[in-house]
């Protein structure tokens, strides 16, 4: 009768088992494919505005926004832990044994049993055979035993390569010692003292100093990785944890201070580098540190690794012309503005706020028409928003310099109502001195009624013939028409067309119309050039592209949803380096853990375990020779018959 | 027989003249650039420079073959960068560069030698010409070749754009497709070699042609196979090992998947008697996979490595990192399956084939579908 089996003898046999490793294998590679498809630690505004509030709120409670640090992942790990360390407590006896032992107690019976044995005939005295046997083997790298046995047999027991069972001990060794480096370097102590209400992440957008001891890491704290935005010349003692929506403020044993922040730029525009200079400074210092870290080269002091990670604005100065295009004045006013800083605009219900939120010193873009040119350099570029009373904002991103677009000059300023949205374009075409001020003075232009009048009366004079009251229709249809187009545009036009002329005229009426537009705002561009001390423009085919192009911009300008035009004139640069700042005690266990896996995997694949008994029998002249292997592949068929063929040879020759 | 004086000859005396003047012939080229681009190397890449002139020594000793390739690749490689003269433009206009030995010419004649390759390898298995396969195999040897040369001749390449734009062929998805090419070819020639059988060339060029057929739409289509520069990120000694061991991983994993799918025809009773034995395609198909995840440890624990001096820390659950991962369970699974469980045919097979998907994922789509710290081969 078999004994009962125990519970926990039974739960040890399953935990222990292969089929429990492999397919703890399987779940943690389905698993870990969800924080692959899954964003992961994206800011929680995110997840809502993309899933819902619904899926947003599964999503969290299944840990799925941080799979890789959510408790039922971290149990999965762990039981591939537990699993594979039963698994080496379990075999690594049985290895080491096999890795020792030479099995010389074989007995005749069993070897002849095996699938690789052979006889070979001998004439040749025993000892004579042993030293021949001897030689063969030492020459064939086996290690040996010899045995004596009772009725007057020798067996030579000997192995080759047994090593190969310390590479089974050497890599799931290694899975237990990696993962537990990384257990070290993960933030489980914080998980505990969370549970335990000792600490708790911080989601106010205050001063470092203010965030309160419960939010705060410790200098003491073992394993961390924060970050550190610093703005030139400025300096700092605290970097930042990201954790969920909120974050953990981590005190270091020292300071930095960033003096320069630099990017290289290759020929083509494609940054090269980015480097900072820091100081660190520590009162256990002498003398302040002076380093410079760039992507690839960190710098590591008191065990702490810090690392070039990224870049932004700090806090450039930009210098705007702002252009009012409801006002009636033709020239901009300046305004300043500090990157991540606000201003505000207008008084009163149309007060409005301007948010400074990014420069941009390089842009590499790809501006050709089939988009198959090379990318370049375009310049700086800014984005602002502008908030009115209510809160509403519209992000505005402008080029400082115009850009080259199907070989014509724009200034581009691009409009979006939310972040989800595209930016839609505004394209304001350069003049002849590549300046904006071209077509804001022919828009005042336009829109000024006595130069309405002016424009259609001088239109009007060019008229060939000298039918004066057809001049005078003329001209009263031409102000007409800049009045139209001056409240609302191309939609404006088309729907007096629409209201007036019959459909099948209609293509014909807006031709003609356009022409006459265009026509009209030439001689309106003429006149505001004479206004400015400006000789006449050429008609070229150029000029006429300028005027079309000022038209669409006009029309366009309906949409862009603010009277306010920021053209950045100038700026002074300030950047801020983004420091990422580790200490992993675990770091070396992984590496140690990962050399182990490296030789286990080699000894496992490329050494070859071999057994091979040599039962001398003088009574019956016979050398039984068996051969096993713990791997049942083609090799040990070819390394039997090898072995075979020369023992035949050998022992026969020399007979 | 003589076989039966049972001294076995040390590994250094069984190494003839010719492999003397190999290994020389290797260090004094290794020397050669030492000497001249001494500046343009740190510490690890000079270890790099002498570990390769050891490992391609010991790899020519082993396998003659190698060896011959090897001398083959530098002999038409100097030609190229002589032909240069220094100067980009000849690329375009000297006859021998530019139909021949430019980076561009040498991998489009690649591009053509494999598909001929390909092609040969099939004819040979419906004629059963060992003739024929022997062909096959010197176009398979010969696109090899011509592909070495094509990243030998754009390393120069690159450095007549700009001193600071240079660097090692293997930085973006058109190099590593090249570079796959290359790998899984020799990885298969070995084979070839050590199982004795011709009969398995058109199965693996099939994956391989595959990879030309990529190669070549990037190039017409994306003009990806123009030399960039850099990203920061990227400038660093550990792409010279990382890149390389991945890449033998991948190849090794494309070469059993394709040996899994002659396996599972010729059980299907397609081809059957055309192709080796099912017990010897099942112990390629294991040997490729060992050696497959060997590699992939090794360059995923490099790669480890590299994260924690690039990203600032080893391992950040990327999704390149992840999708690694997944790979190695994997064929873990695999492993264990076969060595310890003794499982052979077609489960594992079946398993070997939908590795390729999960491989490919891991090396393609997570460029593709996916964003991440890796992203240095969108398409």
């Amino acid at each position: 009768m078999k004994a009962p089996i125990s519970l926990s003898q039974r739960v040890y046999e399953l935990l222990s088992s292969m089929r429990f490793a492999v397919s703890l294998l399987t779940l943690l590679g389905v698993a870990s494919i969800i924080g692959t498809v899954l964003k992961q630690n994206e800011p929680y505004t995110n997840y809502i505005v993309k899933f819902g509030q619904f899926w947003f709120e599964l999503f969290e409670m299944l840990g799925l926004l941080d799979v890789y640090h959510a408790a039922w992942f971290l149990i999965i790990l762990l039981f591939l832990v537990v699993s594979t360390t039963l698994c080496v407590i379990r075999n690594a006896p049985l290895m080491i044994k096999e890795w020792q032992v030479y099995k010389e107690h074989a007995t005749e019976k069993s070897l002849r049993l095996f699938g690789h044995q052979a006889s070979v005939t001998t004439t040749q005295p025993v000892a004579a055979l042993q030293t021949q046997l001897s030689d063969f083997l030492t020459a064939e790298r086996y290690t040996f035993k010899t045995r004596q046995q009772d009725n007057g047999d020798v067996l030579i027991a000997a192995k080759l390569g047994t090593h190969q069972r310390l590479g089974y001990i050497f890599t799931h060794v290694a899975i237990v010692v990696i993962c537990f480096g990384g257990l070290l370097d993960g933030n489980l102590p914080f998980k505990v003292q969370e549970l335990l209400g000792w600490k708790k992440i911080e989601t106010r957008d205050i001063s470092s100093r203010k965030v309160p001891a419960e939010s705060r890491l410790g200098v003491d704290n073992l394993s961390f990785r924060a970050n550190m935005t610093l703005p030139e010349g400025e300096r700092d003692n605290v970097a930042f944890v990201r954790v969920r929506d909120g974050y953990l403020v981590q005190d270091l044993p020292f300071t930095v201070a960033l003096k320069d922040f630099r990017i290289e730029h290759y020929a083509t525009g494609m940054p090269k580098s980015f480097e900072s200079d820091i100081v660190i400074t520590d009162s256990e210092l002498s003398k302040p540190i002076e380093a410079t870290i760039r992507v690839n080269h960190p710098y590591i002091y008191k065990g702490i690794a810090i690392y070039q990670s990224d870049f932004q604005d700090g806090g450039s100065e930009l210098k705007f012309k702002l252009w009012d295009l409801a006002a009636s004045n033709q020239d901009g006013f300046d305004v300043d503005g500090v990157v991540s800083q606000k201003g505000s605009l207008g008084d009163g219900a149309q007060k409005m706020t301007v948010e400074f939120n990014e420069f941009r010193q390089f842009n590499i873009l790809n501006l050709s028409a089939d988009g198959k040119g090379k990318p370049h350099n375009v310049g700086p570029n800014t984005t602002l928003k502008l908030r009115n009373a209510s809160g509403q904002a519209r992000e505005y991103m402008s080029y400082m310099q115009p850009l080259q677009l199907d070989g014509r000059s724009y200034f581009v300023s691009g409009m979006r109502e939310t972040v989800q949205d595209e930016f839609k374009y505004l394209r304001i075409p350069a003049d002849d001195a590549l300046e904006i001020n071209g077509f804001m003075h022919l828009r005042q232009t336009l829109r000024n009624e006595q130069a309405i009048r002016d424009i259609a009366s001088q239109v009007a004079k060019q008229m060939p013939g000298d039918n004066a009251a057809l001049r005078a229709q003329f001209e009263q249809s031409l102000q007409h028409l800049l009045v139209t187009f001056k409240q609302g545009g191309y939609s404006e036009l088309s729907r007096i067309i629409e209201s007036a002329v019959p459909k099948d005229q209609r293509e014909q009426a807006a031709q003609t119309y356009l022409k006459l537009l265009n026509r009209a705002a030439l001689q309106g561009y003429q006149m505001s050039r004479a206004q400015r001390q400006l000789p006449p423009v050429p008609e070229t085919q150029e000029t006429a592209m300028f005027i079309q192009d000022s038209l669409n911009a006009m029309n366009d300008l309906f949409f862009y949803g603010t009277p306010y035009y920021f053209q950045l004139k100038n700026y002074t640069l300030k950047q801020a380096s983004g420091f990422q700042l580790t200490r992993s005690p675990g770091q070396n266990w992984v590496y140690f853990g990962s050399v182990m896996l490296v030789l286990g995997i080699f000894a496992m694949f490329y050494i070859k375990e071999r057994r091979l008994w040599l039962l001398i029998k003088p009574a019956q002249q016979e050398v039984l020779l068996a051969m096993s292997s713990n791997r049942k592949n083609m090799d040990l068929d070819q390394d039997f018959a090898r072995v075979q063929q020369q023992l035949t040879a050998l022992l026969h020759t020399t007979a | 027989m003589s076989t039966l004086s049972v001294k076995p000859t040390s590994f250094w005396q069984s190494l003839s003249k010719f492999d003397w003047i190999y290994a020389v012939l290797l260090l004094a080229g290794g020397i050669f650039s030492y000497q001249r681009y001494a500046g343009f190397m740190d510490i690890y890449e000079v270890s790099f420079l002498f570990g390769a002139v050891a490992l391609f020594s010991y790899l020519g000793w082993r396998w003659s073959a190698i060896a011959r390739l090897v001398l083959g690749v530098a002999v038409l490689s100097l030609i190229g960068v002589y032909s240069y003269h220094g100067d980009l433009a000849n690329g375009g206009q000297r006859f021998l560069l530019k139909f021949l030995l430019a980076s561009q010419s040498a991998v489009m004649w690649m591009n053509v030698l494999f598909v001929l390759a390909m092609l040969t390898y099939w004819l040979a298995l419906f004629q059963k010409s060992a003739f024929t396969a022997k062909v096959a195999s010197a176009l398979t040897w010969a696109a090899t070749l011509f592909g070495f040369v094509g990243l030998m001749v754009r390393w120069y390449e690159s450095y007549l754009i700009a001193p600071d734009v240079g660097h090692i062929p293997i930085s973006n998805l058109y190099e590593v497709f090249i570079l796959f090419c290359l790998i899984t070819s020799l990885l298969y020639l070995h084979y070839e070699k050590l199982f004795n059988t011709r009969q398995l060339g058109g199965f693996v060029l099939v994956v391989i042609n595959a990879a030309v057929g990529f190669i070549l739409w990037y190039t017409f289509d994306r003009h990806a196979n123009e030399i960039q520069p850099l990203v920061p990120a990227l400038q660093s000694y550990w792409m010279k090992i990382h890149v390389p061991a991945n890449f033998i991983g991948y190849g090794a994993f494309s070469l059993a998947a394709m040996v899994a799918g002659a396996y599972l025809l010729a059980k299907h009773g397609v081809l059957t008697s055309r192709l080796p034995a099912p017990h010897v395609l099942d112990d390629l198909m294991y040997k490729a996979i060992a050696v497959g995840f060997a590699f992939f440890t090794i360059a995923t624990i490099l790669g480890a490595m590299w994260a924690a001096e690039a990203w600032g820390g080893y391992w950040s659950w990327d999704p390149k990192e992840t999708w690694a991962l997944i790979v190695w369970l994997n064929y873990a699974a695999w492993l264990h399956l076969r060595l310890m469980k003794g499982l052979r045919g077609t489960v594992l097979a079946w398993w070997a084939l939908v590795g390729l998907l999960v491989t490919t994922f891991a090396f393609l789509g997570v460029n593709m579908f996916l964003s991440g710290l890796h992203s240095y081969g969108t398409l």
